[in-house]
């Protein structure tokens, strides 16, 4: 419950950050709202030698119209992305999905970007963004890239950021009013991590479905798309048959929450609940 | 050492703090409050719950030193002049503690649930304090004190 | 004629309690809010490993960090130890309790301290904790309770030869028909989980040296008194230079009822060191560091006639009793021992029970201890047999309940009240079964994955521990009596002082209505003073729903010797003879002249005075009294679980539960309901949710409070209660104990209520917790 100790210095900007982390040689790590890392610090299971806070950067923090998307500033936390009426109006999922993360006093904490760069197959939020195809930018200094979701998440607890790297903002598209969307997981408690969450979103053309993208939550080291069933969908199957494909390619962990074989199981049931939800079925 | 200043219960703090040293022991330790409790290292149990800007945090899972410049409300400061608090008579009226360890974190949650406008119902009340854990009442009658607290601090707004 | 029968004005009431202030605006005084000047603190080292040998051990590298004041392995303070760490209840003259002491050189469970270390600060501590350097030597260990007797099984104790601690037996043979040839004959075999108690509070110890070789204890315990007795006798102290306090207490369900390494190293460090001593609790410690609960497989039969009555009970146990014995861990079972008939009238009556050595967390008492794990077997194999018998369920309950009162039960104990058929009417009543039945038709007819159970569980236990000599007869070494004393101020108020050790029961408000009413003044005129060896001099403490049908009546006894002693004193002054005077509500008066009278409070005047006293009457008005109850407690109830059960995923969600509770006279119907909340919820979590497990090395799995699921709110509906009352008549006030039935009652009807819902699936049994797996699992296999 005392971290081991480490060296901490305050950011007055992402550029200060980033010479911040490069001075770290490898061993700082950056502090947001430290919902992920300040609980592993405690345990001593992480003993970065030095913490880069960049939770004072203010100017991180927003939901903006880009036009086609909507961005999102790394530094939003839960809450506000939860509450937010442009991401309520034009990407709904993801202000729901906020609204499932943790507890509240996590979500008046912990941020976007957060628990994006944090990596972990178990958090909600990052199988959203995938299913999303959310495009995430990543300041260096070299300047910024866009690094697509689908490219983002690397293994468990790793992803394609440097480590002089500051993910900066989540650009996710707006939806079309015809696309119909879901998040769904199962967990004990409703503070736990979900055994396994399902996002999906179901694009209409004039009623007819023009295609599909599911978004797989702790069904193996990294957030996973649901290609098999996305592409059964698509081409006609229905809901209830294209979630039984949901587990291909998936590789669940065994667990206290569920065995491999279960959380399996449990993917395609909950994946057929998912898509039928996002069909309004 | 860093130095940092707080706001606690109004009160403003200069102190040089260790970069580890958790908000949970700078107030209970360096300040003496110790009306926070820790019941937990994972974060799991909300006993340690605080204001931090108006909102419900986990004082165990913040740094000291990244509440610097902040206002923060503990048990020991919501009551005002001896009058409890409208969250804290309503758990003495309801029987809403037994042991008390969990109850200013409890507390403290309902607060900031409530003036968040959450507390609409009682699934709401239920779901809203899922980060603070009760061994002792069986969230029964806590849930009816938030109930009862909900409406009396929408009355007084 | 007790006073207790002429006045009640707060028992009964729901006097809004008198702890919260403090506890609601963060004044508690919990251990860890202490800390004098000068205090180090303590860690201690543990072993990671289930069993294995320390090779070598190095502190030299943490005696020298940053704030270290010393550094101790276990050979370093073997000398301290005048005995091993204690066990009160051999219960059987030839059970095995090998040695154990604070730190060990041979680990043999994951958590077993093989050093301490003690520093400046906190931070210090567990920094230099870390540069203690231990060379280890794994050995095999023994886990599974199920198979530790098994050949070729490790031994968590190689010098014992066999992990068997000890087997007890308890038979009788009423009507000597042997149980197999029982016209039915269901057999059940059953896993009870392994439970980690988590009061929120963990422990927490500080220990402050005095100048003269005294030491205060303080502690987040529930025992205070048994505390001082064992701490003193283990170090080889005078118990008088002891001094221990039990300030605000964050819960306990009975893992503060124990004497644990850190009390001992506490008071031991603190004398060599002279300096105050604090160790406190992290909750991942906890977790292998304090009792686990349960842990038992039992094999459970009930016979009976074609026509539904059960003629016989048998119950053979395996209890773990993890790698040591503390304070209670063998007699647990034996809690239970009595009540494996349950409510029920069944004439042959046999239990055995086997305690087990495993490489784990040693168990003993947590909430309810001992009946649980009776009720839950009873309770199952009761659907089973109706089930074979295709009878209703509720039916065979009551065709077989104990109906006059007192009983005296197979088991050979007497129930002294009860009105089993009553709360079970009760019940029935609340809960418009017909209605939840014809809705559970409808859903089984359209076949959706949502489907609903109702579960029921009747039930009777035996608490308020305990008679002295049923104690000693059953091996337990000390008594079960309480000690209460009230002291008349000169000016009228009153202090109370109990021997129970309340840690979130509400004492202070409950004894307050007890003394209030017995001496008529104002509730607010009462103190009670509890939790403190130097002002309760006398006390055996808070477990087992004691305090209010133990110490609660002793109050009552004391009461009576202040009234006597005052109409002395009044008879006196008013120059009638003592037979002359009523007593009503705190006055005295003159039989034919009530307009001569004098209060108990002008009584008390008069006796601090002592001007005018009877000649050879003592000054002052105080009285103690010890009481020994002459029976035990036994409350009882019917309740009622309702679930929703996903099919699909096997998620199981409790909807409803409904518990009628007996418990005699109601005190505080506030804090009994609050009681009953408490602990139905830790029956309900047993269920649904809690369930510690550890890998096949003995390495704890469920390891902190991310993957043992203690229930937040948001997985509880709101519960429906309501009482029947039969007053116990072994005591003046009619109370029985509360702490314990929800507990006791609540487990068995939630899983009866999951079976239910998908019995038309073909399921028969699933193993507690009814994890969504187990339920899922469950549904494929009989599918299959």
């Amino acid at each position: 419950m005392i971290p081991a100790r480490f060296d901490y210095d305050v950011a007055e900007s992402v550029d200060h950050a980033i010479e911040l982390l490069g001075a770290g040689g490898g061993d700082a790590k950056l502090l947001a709202g430290g919902h992920s890392l300040i609980p592993a610090l405690k345990l001593r299971i992480a003993r970065p030698a030095k913490l880069v806070d960049i939770g004072r950067l203010a100017d991180l923090s927003y939901v903006k119209d880009g036009g086609t998307h909507i961005a999102i500033g790394a530094l939003t936390r839960h809450a506000a992305v939860a509450a937010d009426d442009t991401l309520a109006e034009h990407c709904p999922i993801v202000s729901f999905t906020a609204g499932q993360i943790g507890d509240p006093q996590v979500r008046h904490c912990g941020t976007l970007g957060g628990t994006l760069a944090h990596g972990d197959p178990a958090s909600d939020m990052p199988a959203v963004m995938l299913a999303l195809g959310a495009d995430l930018v990543a300041r260096g200094k070299g300047g910024e890239r866009v690094i697509p979701a689908t490219e983002f998440f690397t293994g468990v607890f790793e992803t394609a950021l440097a480590p002089d790297e500051v993910l900066v903002e989540a650009r996710v598209p707006k939806l079309a009013g015809s696309t119909g969307w879901s998040y769904v997981k199962a967990n004990r408690r409703a503070q736990d991590w979900a055994t396994v969450g399902v996002a999906a979103l179901v694009h209409r053309d004039n009623g007819a479905i023009a295609g599909a993208s599911i978004g797989l939550v702790n069904m193996g080291g990294t957030p996973l798309r649901a290609k098999a069933a996305e592409d059964a969908l698509a081409a006609g199957s229905s809901a209830a048959d294209a979630a039984l494909l949901v587990t291909d390619g998936a590789e669940p962990p065994s667990d206290h929450a569920g065995s491999s074989e279960y959380r399996a199981h449990l993917a395609q049931v909950m994946a057929r609940r998912a898509l039928e939800q996002a069909l309004g079925d | 050492m860093r130095h940092v200043a707080l706001t606690v219960n109004g009160t403003r703090h200069e102190l040089d703090l260790e970069p580890r040293e958790l908000l949970v022991y700078v107030l209970r330790e360096r300040l003496g409050l110790t009306g926070t409790n820790v019941g937990c290292d994972t974060s799991s149990c909300g006993a340690c719950t605080v204001l931090l800007g108006g909102e419900s945090v986990k004082s165990c899972t913040l740094l000291g030193v990244q509440a610097d410049g902040a206002e923060i409300t503990t048990i020991e400061g919501l009551a005002g002049d001896g009058e409890l608090h409208p969250v804290q008579r309503a758990f003495h009226e309801n029987h809403a503690l037994q042991c008390g360890f969990c109850t200013p974190g409890m507390v403290m949650a309902a607060v900031s649930l409530i003036e968040h406008g959450e507390a609409t119902d009682e699934a709401a009340i239920r779901l809203g304090l899922e980060g603070n854990l009760c061994r002792c009442t069986g969230y029964h009658n806590i849930v009816l004190a938030v109930q009862q607290a909900a409406g009396v601090m929408e009355r007084a707004s | 004629m007790s006073a207790t029968e002429e006045k009640t004005a707060y028992v009964g009431s729901p006097v809004k309690r008198r702890e919260d202030q403090t506890l609601l605006t963060g004044r508690g005084t919990y251990v860890d809010n202490m800390a004098p000047v000068g205090t180090l603190s303590m860690v201690v080292v543990r072993s990671p490993y289930a069993h294995a040998r320390v090779k070598s051990i190095s502190l030299d590298a943490a005696r020298t960090a940053d704030g270290v004041v010393a550094v101790f392995s276990a050979a370093d303070l073997q000398d301290d130890w005048k005995a091993a760490m204690p066990c009160a209840w051999p219960v059987t003259e030839d059970m095995k309790n090998p040695p154990h002491y604070p730190l060990t050189d041979v680990a043999r469970y994951q958590g077993d301290g093989v050093a301490v270390v003690l520093a400046d600060t906190r931070a210090h501590a567990k920094d230099a904790a870390e540069l203690v350097e231990v060379d280890w030597e794994p050995l095999d260990a023994v886990v599974d309770v199920a198979t530790a007797l098994e050949d070729g099984t490790p031994l968590a104790h190689p010098d014992l030869g066999t992990n068997e601690c000890y087997v007890w037996r308890l038979d009788t043979d009423a009507t000597g028909q042997a149980i197999d040839e029982a016209e039915v004959v269901v057999t059940r075999r059953y896993y009870q989980p392994r439970l980690i108690p988590n009061a929120i509070e963990p422990r927490a110890v500080l220990a402050v040296p005095g100048a003269a070789g005294e030491v205060t204890l303080y502690a987040a315990t529930q025992i205070p008194h048994i505390l001082r007795l064992l701490v003193a006798a283990t170090l080889g102290m005078s118990e008088a230079k002891l001094r221990v306090v039990a300030p605000d207490v964050g819960g306990g369900f009975g893992s503060k009822l124990d004497v644990y390494a850190e009390d001992l190293l506490a008071v031991a460090l603190a004398r060599r060191l002279g300096r105050p001593v604090k160790w406190t609790e992290e909750r991942s410690e906890n977790y292998v560091a304090t009792i686990h609960g349960r842990d038992f497989v039992t094999e459970y039969t009930l016979a009976a006639t074609k026509d539904g009555t059960i003629t016989h009970c048998r119950a053979k146990v395996t209890a773990a009793m993890g790698a040591y014995l503390q304070l209670v861990t063998p007699g647990i079972p034996l809690l239970g021992a009595w009540i494996y008939a349950g409510p029920y009238a069944i004439p042959n009556y046999s239990v055995e029970f086997t305690g087990v050595f495993t490489n784990t967390t040693p168990t003993d008492a947590y909430r309810g201890a001992g009946r649980p794990e009776a009720t839950y077997v009873i309770e199952r194999t009761m659907d089973a047999l109706a089930e074979e018998l295709g009878m209703d369920r509720v039916e065979l309950r009551r065709k077989n309940f104990i109906k006059e009162f007192p009983a005296t039960i197979g088991s050979g104990l007497t129930i002294d009240s009860g009105d089993y058929v009553a709360s079970l009417d009760k019940l029935l009543e609340h809960l418009d079964l017909d209605a939840l039945r014809t809705e559970q038709a409808k859903r089984r007819e359209n076949g959706g994955p949502r489907q609903l159970g109702i579960g029921f569980s009747t039930y009777n236990e035996m608490c308020g521990l305990a008679p002295s000599r049923i104690l000693g007869a059953i091996r337990y070494a000390a008594g079960g009596w309480e000690q209460a004393t009230i002291r008349y101020l000169p000016t009228g108020s009153v202090q109370v002082i109990t021997g129970t050790s309340p840690h979130g029961q509400g004492h202070e408000t409950s004894w307050a209505q007890i003394v209030a009413d017995q001496l008529g003044c104002d509730i607010d005129a009462v103190e009670v003073l509890h939790g403190d060896t130097s002002v309760s001099h006398a006390g055996l403490d808070t477990y087992g729903s004691r305090s209010l049908p133990v110490g609660g009546v002793a109050l009552c006894y004391a009461a009576d010797k202040v009234i006597d002693k005052a109409r002395q004193i009044v008879a006196h002054q008013l120059e009638v003879s003592a037979d002359d005077l009523d007593y009503a509500n705190g006055t005295f008066t003159v039989k034919g002249s009530p307009d001569k009278e004098m209060t108990v409070a002008a009584a008390a005047w008069a006796a601090f005075a002592a001007h005018d006293l009877p000649d050879g009457m003592e000054p002052g008005l105080e009285a103690t009294a010890t009481y020994d109850p002459p029976n035990f407690s036994w409350p009882g109830g019917a309740h009622a679980a309702v679930v929703e059960v996903d099919t699909e995923t096997g998620d199981a969600r409790l909807v409803r539960y409904v518990a009628i509770d007996d418990v005699g006279t109601v005190v505080n119907p506030l804090i009994v309901d609050g009681q009953v909340h408490g602990g139905i919820t830790q029956g309900i979590s047993t269920a649904l949710y809690e369930e510690g497990t550890y890998d096949e090395t003995g390495s704890l799995l469920t390891a902190n409070l991310v993957t043992y699921l203690v229930p937040s709110a948001a997985e509880l509906p709101s519960f429906e209660l309501d009482r029947t009352e039969s007053r116990s008549p072994t005591n003046p006030l009619g109370v029985k104990g509360v702490g314990e039935t929800g507990t006791i009652a609540a487990a068995p009807a939630v899983i009866n209520a999951v079976l239910d819902a998908v019995s038309h699936l073909g399921v028969k049994d699933i193993q507690m917790p009814a994890t969504p797996e187990r339920v899922w699992r469950a549904i494929q296999e009989a599918k299959a």
